[in-house]
């Protein structure tokens, strides 16, 4: 623990109680990882107010103090982004819990940062909506974490990312004053600040309240199980879907190695042992006969596409089983192996099928096992490396390989993460898409919220890789002490 | 060396497509690339010149003042279409009719129909995050970009996003530019998202009072229908004698009828179908009549206090020219009003959370009043920070307000 977090921790057990101020190595490390097992960092201090008064007290003090903080909510990321290391304190949202408003009339909750995500969504059923963003950590994913990672999931194809749902966020800034963004309406209060919030990785700021619009809960549902004998006939068969103008709630894809996984664990789902690739379409709506007849239409083009069977779920408790071997895919995947590298790549949907056979390419090259199980209907990767993290040349031909994939997803158009952020993980990749400038561009507005960059520090931007900026910081504070009522309208209109 | 004359030097001597008429008597350049762009921008960030950026005129007025016009039109190719992946990629010159035309020639759709002019530029629609009545259904402008890529006001050219469907790499600026007037720089290309050619595209309409339609309207969202767009029409705009609902389906066959179905169900069966051509030329007026108005602005509210803010804005500045959308809220209004007038209704709509939008007006009235306004506290400071930073000599001129926009 460095001198100066360690310091701090009266003053911190002073805001939000001893209680939950972690200071242990043995309660330290529970925090050492998210959900991905390849980075580690025990951070200095824990702490979880209660409050959002008792994060903007933290926030004040980290500030005046010049100790770094990173936010975090479940830890369920796939970046390494929550992470934070003895010279920091980490800030968990957890115990900020709460739904604080549920309107069904304007379709529209306002949640604080540690709510659930399946319990937002349970919550929201009660009146025939949901909140549609659906992680396949939805269970134990907060709120907070999604909108600061900008969370996709498998059914984001149809209703959209984390992003499209957000329409208004309270925000503790890096130097404790609180701040709104957005409108109970959406319509932003000038420039989209919203916008900019959402997926900006605890690296601006702590939102402590999250207005999210909800969208009615379809009446009518098909899932539909598809099996291919090869990779390029199943990823055909994906832009097939998708040209038809058909719009599928998801479309998912899993390959024989994922598949195997999936069937070899207690998440088993029927999948068929020897197809070379499953797609699982699910089609959605308001009217039976609608979907019915998209459904019909969506298998017809599979089997046009190859597919050797087509399955559809003959109800709830089928559609479950099926979905449960999806999302639970990675979990099933550690049987293969302790340590898991888990990729996020993003390529145009018509590249999918050269984009698979190069990952083939490459884990054959390096004797790896790569599973894919990914958001195909976006072209969002996910290919997934198991192997041995305590073998030193096993480990760093996963290296050459993680770079290589990346390296390929880039050459065909594409980029290195749809849903999961950049963390820690894919710093590195940065340069490979973004020049110095437009790094230097992203760094000078994190400067703006932050113009010591003290939240989440060394995550993102690779500072190494940007090109100088002239452009200015915020501008000073005021006096006045922060608050989150809306003020005069005259006083600070520009 | 006049200022024309120096632009001849830098960009070519076709560079300028003319003198403006006095008293502006300002050169109008039309850089051909978005290099050109940058070098032009980082050539007046070291003059010191003020450059008011344009793209057909057809929109905001140009007449903002400033030593350079910089108009957008000869960035007018359209680098890609991606039938696909359901991507395009266009620069920020090229006309939306034009965009349209090409991406339906490959089964294509930009599900966005902004007020103006058929031939308004897609950096306009973009910088002032326009959309029209298909944000029911598709949602906000911000939602059909998937990358920028924009010049700063001192000349550095910054990529935001990509052309992927989904991307969280590095901080959004991509979004960012939606809707911020140019303040952040120059937008020069995009890449769009795009959906496939509606199969079915139906439009169904009640005419009748006010509190008719909007009743209605109140039974199309409560039966749970997912139309593309559910918008309340002003009589001038919906050019009849009565206020005018309009509902359009668009999508797949099935989608359709089943939407259709719903449809027929609610509001006693009296939700008329128009054919193809009387629902295209509806559709049309509804979004070029603003362009027939010198000002427009846009609120945001909660589809439940939609007829609320409505008699509000019929109290304070008239309604003769309306388009409202009870599903999100969103009221758009066109126009004549005083600068107390508006900044009156701003301080109203802010006490209810209710941002008011000043998407168009002459200077005068743009620079008295400001696109955005009535900040929460702590956003002015940090929307000035972000001006400074991609703008740091305060050369495009913006009607922010803030002391660096001019």
């Amino acid at each position: 623990m460095s001198t100066t977090a360690r310091s701090l921790v009266p003053a911190l057990r002073e805001i939000v109680g001893a209680r939950y101020v972690r200071t242990a190595m043995a309660e330290r490390v529970t925090y050492e990882m998210d959900g991905l097992p390849t980075h580690r960092r025990t951070p200095g201090v824990v702490v979880l107010p209660g409050t959002r008064d008792e994060v903007v007290e933290v926030m004040r003090l980290l500030s005046r103090s010049g100790v770094a903080v990173v936010p975090r909510g479940a830890g369920t990321g796939l970046s390494g982004g929550a992470l934070a290391d003895g010279e920091a304190v980490l800030l968990v949202v957890t115990r900020l819990n709460r739904i604080l408003d549920l309107d069904p009339v304007n379709r529209r909750a306002t949640v604080e940062p540690g709510v659930v995500n399946a319990r937002l969504s349970a919550a929201a059923a009660r009146h025939g909506l949901q909140y549609a963003p659906d992680p396949s950590s939805q269970t134990a994913c907060t709120i907070g974490g999604n909108v600061a990672e900008n969370a996709g999931g498998p059914h984001c194809l149809k209703y959209g990312v984390t992003c499209n749902h957000v329409l208004a966020l309270e925000v503790v800034l890096p130097d404790g004053s609180v701040t709104q963004f957005g409108s109970p309406g959406g319509e932003p209060w000038g420039p989209d600040l919203v916008a900019l919030f959402v997926g900006s990785e605890g690296c601006f700021g702590i939102a402590t309240r999250i207005t999210v619009r909800l969208t009615p809960l379809p009446r009518a549902v098909r899932t539909l199980l598809a099996d291919f004998p090869t990779l390029r006939a199943a990823g055909e068969a994906v832009s097939a879907v998708i040209a038809s103008g058909i719009v599928p709630a998801a479309l998912e894809m899993m390959d024989r190695s994922c598949i195997r996984a999936v069937e070899d664990s207690v998440y088993a789902a029927g999948y068929p042992r020897d197809a070379a690739a499953v797609l699982l379409v699910e089609v959605d709506g308001r009217v039976d006969g609608a979907v019915a007849a998209e459904a019909a239409q969506v298998e017809a083009i599979l089997r046009m596409r190859g597919a050797r069977t087509v399955r559809a779920a003959a109800d709830e408790r089928e559609r479950e089983r099926l979905w449960q071997g999806r999302k639970k895919a990675f979990g099933a995947m550690g049987r293969l192996a302790r340590a898991l590298v888990v990729q996020d790549a993003v390529v145009p949907r018509s590249a999918l099928p050269d984009v698979l056979e190069t990952i083939e390419g490459i884990a054959a090259t390096h004797r790896l096992t790569v599973s894919n199980v990914f958001h195909a209907g976006d072209g969002n990767l996910h290919p997934n490396i198991s192997f041995d993290a305590g073998d030193p040349a096993l480990t760093a031909r996963v290296e050459r390989a993680s770079a290589e994939i990346m390296r390929a997803c880039i050459r065909a158009g594409g980029t290195i993460t749809g849903e999961h952020g950049v963390g820690l993980d894919k710093l590195r990749y940065m340069p490979l898409v973004f020049d110095g400038d437009s790094l230097a561009a992203m760094r000078a507005v994190r400067r703006v919220f932050d113009p010591a960059e003290r939240m989440n520090p060394g995550k993102v931007v690779p500072v190494h890789a940007c090109r100088e900026w002239a452009g200015a910081t915020r501008s000073p504070a005021r006096a006045s002490p922060p608050r989150a009522e809306p003020v005069s309208p005259a006083a600070e209109a520009v | 060396m006049s200022i024309a004359d120096k632009l001849r030097a830098l960009l070519g001597r076709d560079a300028i497509l003319e003198i403006t008429a006095p008293p502006d008597q300002t050169p109008r350049v039309a850089p051909d690339s978005p290099d050109a762009v940058a070098l032009l921008l980082g050539t007046a960030q070291e003059e010191g010149w003020r450059v008011r950026v344009e793209g057909q005129g057809s929109w905001m007025p140009t007449d903002a003042p400033a030593e350079v016009a910089l108009t957008t039109r000869r960035l007018d190719r359209i680098p890609a279409i991606h039938p696909q992946d359901l991507s395009a990629t266009a620069e920020a010159g090229v006309g939306l009719d034009r965009l349209r035309q090409h991406l339906a020639d490959r089964g294509v759709w930009l599900a966005l129909d902004p007020p103006g002019l058929a031939g308004r530029t897609i950096g306009s629609i973009v910088a002032t995050a326009t959309a029209g009545p298909l944000r029911q259904g598709f949602g906000p402008v911000r939602d059909h970009l998937l990358g920028v890529t924009f010049v700063t006001g001192d000349g550095r050219l910054v990529q935001g996003g990509g052309r992927v469907m989904k991307n969280v790499a590095g901080f959004d600026l991509t979004r960012l530019q939606a809707g911020s007037f140019g303040a952040f720089g120059v937008v020069v290309l995009v890449h769009l998202r795009l959906h496939a050619l509606p199969r079915a595209d139906r439009t169904m309409v009640l005419r009748g009072s006010r509190e008719t339609v909007a009743a209605a309207a109140e039974e199309v969202r409560q039966a749970g229908a997912a139309p593309a767009a559910l918008e309340v029409l002003s009589p001038a705009l919906g050019r009849s004698e009565q206020w005018t609902l309009a509902v359009r389906l668009a999508g797949s066959v099935p989608l359709v009828e089943g939407e259709e179905g719903v449809i027929r169900g609610v509001a006693g069966g009296r939700l008329e179908p128009l054919r193809a051509e009387e629902a295209q030329a509806l559709w049309t007026w509804a979004a070029q009549g603003f362009a027939a108005r010198p000002l427009t602005f846009r609120v945001g509210g909660l589809p439940e206090g939609a007829e609320e803010l409505l008699d509000l804005i019929q109290h304070q500045v008239g309604d003769e020219w309306i388009s409202a959308s009870p599903g999100t809220g969103t009221i758009r209004w066109g126009g004549e009003t005083t600068v107390d007038r508006l900044q009156r209704l701003r301080r109203t709509l802010a006490a209810l959370e209710v941002p008011l939008t000043l998407e168009r007006a002459p200077w005068e009235l743009r620079r008295a009043v400001g696109h955005f306004g009535a900040y929460r506290e702590g956003v002015g400071p940090l929307v000035a920070g972000l001006r400074r930073t991609f703008d740091p000599g305060a050369r495009l001129v913006v009607a922010t307000g803030d002391a660096g926009g001019g």
